[in-house]
């Protein structure tokens, strides 16, 4: 099955209560590949990610994981979601939220094992955060907290890594950081990332796919201004973090 | 004569003191989920529910106790449901559900022919008429609490923390979930007879909230909220006999004051955490003790 894509849509559609989110989506990430979805707010960046994990199905079309479906390719895909669904005060720790990443490999009433405290271990030394692994998760800034949610997935030993706004609550010193670490993760696994952020996605990834109901562009990185107007309605204009001086995307 | 003589010389004295200690154990394992599910409401809802039941059970002459754990299963999977149902109306429902519980229970009790048990009993208990039979039902409902909880423990956290990522691992989540809720019912059941509705919903928050104050591990929080409350229990129970006051009430009470003082405790040593930061680094004493040994 290695000839199968990571992640394919297939004539996607999607609406809830009767709006649609998605519409026709066909994608397709071959495996090794690292891929940013971009788009407005509310155009379906997310319910893509969610529809992969297959938390719910489409209305019309077929989406393929990892040459199955998505439930059944579950174990193999680990998933970054943003903050916002569950409580930063929430009293637990680093290792223990790491650990949890390694539910599911057996049977749920069966205890851990020693290779589950090896992986978890490994995953938080691979993301820089061993030190603080005994840390509540209460006391972590947004680039800390970001970094166990991705040790967290890396725990999982995913062939698939999703990650839904990784940017969205970490400094540019912190992007930079992640970005680098991603860089080094994909030579083991496909990355399929939700960004917004535009001008920093494109220096990093090597395909970009634009989503606002279609899938309006679908290429690689980076991409032209005009295919950047379309997507937003409005002229865009890339600002490159690393010269700190805007440039033209064209 | 004091607290402690009346402890050695009455019986139903110790019987109350172990029923409140038992107390203690469930309100702080499960009110500490609870607290951190935020789902005081939803406990709430159950809790009142439990009146409707044991209404019934008295109109018709049934055990109270049977009519209450039928009440709170199926008010437990009821809330479950609407949980896991979503919509806008959820908070709407449990309230509904709520007040349906306890009117149902006072129609009930109201029509019951002959001698009627006193609602002011169901809403504040009274700790000092529990009989041994009762305070071993709670010892073996605790027991049962804290197997499940040692067994289901991971699951349960990772559930607990986030549903959605516990789901994507496999975890049967609803059932983690509705059992965790059918938990609290039955803990519901047996305080509710011992210490009345609201001793109930005060000790399933008060002690949790105030541990979370002091810790932020799970398993600590869990046995300290036990511990705090079984020392409010205790001198509430204490201050109620010297003062010739209703024992649940005073607790209440006294476990309100608790928190509020260690609320202050954490606001005052946040503010001196805060001065000791601002302080740069160049002034005289910086990175000192403030009191030299």
């Amino acid at each position: 099955m290695n000839a199968a894509a990571a992640l394919e849509f297939d004539g996607v559609s999607l609406s809830f209560d009767g709006t649609a989110v998605l519409q026709d989506v066909s994608l397709r990430v071959p495996r090794g590949g690292f891929v940013a979805l971009i788009g407005p707010n509310g155009g379906g960046k997310s319910t893509l990610l969610k529809l992969a994990l297959g938390l719910f199905g489409p209305d019309r079309g077929v989406v393929r994981v990892l040459g199955t479906t998505p439930a059944a390719a579950r174990p193999r895909v680990g998933y970054v979601p943003q903050f916002a669904t569950f409580r930063r005060d929430f009293p637990v720790s680093v290792r223990e939220v790491v650990l949890h990443g390694r539910l599911g490999r057996r049977a749920w009433w069966r205890p851990l094992a020693e290779a589950d405290r090896a992986a978890a271990a490994a995953a938080l030394r691979e993301v820089g955060m061993h030190d603080l692994a005994a840390r509540p998760i209460a006391r972590l800034s947004g680039g800390q907290l970001q970094r166990v949610l991705i040790a967290r997935a890396l725990a999982v030993e995913p062939e698939l890594l999703l990650l839904d706004e990784p940017t969205a609550h970490v400094d540019t010193r912190a992007e930079t950081g992640l970005f680098d670490l991603l860089a080094a993760l994909r030579s083991r696994m496909t990355i399929v990332m939700v960004s917004h952020d535009i001008g920093l996605v494109s220096r990093h990834v090597d395909t970009v796919a634009c989503l606002n109901r279609r899938l309006l562009c679908h290429g690689a990185a980076p991409l032209a201004a005009d295919a950047l107007q379309r997507l937003y309605g409005m002229p865009v204009q890339l600002v490159d973090h690393r010269h700190g001086s805007p440039a033209l995307a064209s | 004569m004091s607290f402690l003589q009346a402890l050695v010389e009455h019986e139903f004295l110790r019987v109350a003191l172990a029923a409140g200690l038992l107390s203690a154990v469930g309100c702080g394992v499960v009110g500490t989920l609870v607290v951190v599910r935020r789902i005081t409401f939803m406990a709430g809802g159950i809790a009142h529910a439990v009146l409707g039941g044991m209404g019934v059970a008295h109109l018709y002459g049934g055990s109270p106790l049977v009519g209450a754990a039928v009440a709170a299963v199926i008010a437990a999977l009821l809330v479950g449901w609407i949980a896991h149902r979503g919509g806008q109306h959820e908070d709407m429902l449990i309230g509904a559900l709520w007040a349906v519980g306890m009117a149902v229970g006072i129609v009930a009790i109201a029509h019951t022919p002959g001698y009627s048990a006193d609602l002011m009993s169901y809403l504040l208990g009274n700790l000092l008429m529990v009989t041994r039979e009762q305070v071993l039902a709670m010892a073996l409902l605790d027991a049962a609490m804290l197997a499940c909880l040692l067994a289901l423990w991971r699951p349960l956290v990772a559930t607990t923390f986030d549903e959605e990522f516990a789901r994507l691992r496999g975890l049967p989540t609803l059932a983690l979930e509705l059992a965790l809720l059918v938990a609290i019912a039955l803990a519901v059941v047996v305080l509710v007879q011992a210490v009345g509705l609201v001793l109930v919903m005060a000790l399933l928050t008060l002690p949790a909230a105030t541990a979370l104050l002091a810790s932020s591990a799970l398993g600590r929080v869990m046995l300290l909220a036990a511990a705090i409350a079984a020392v409010e229990i205790v001198a509430g129970l204490a201050l109620a006999f010297q003062t010739d006051s209703p024992a649940g009430a005073v607790i209440v009470l006294f476990a309100a004051a608790v928190y509020l003082g260690a609320l202050w405790w954490r606001r005052q040593r946040a503010a001196a955490a805060r001065q000791r930061a601002e302080r740069p680094l160049s002034e005289p004493g910086a990175g000192v003790p403030d009191f030299p040994p």
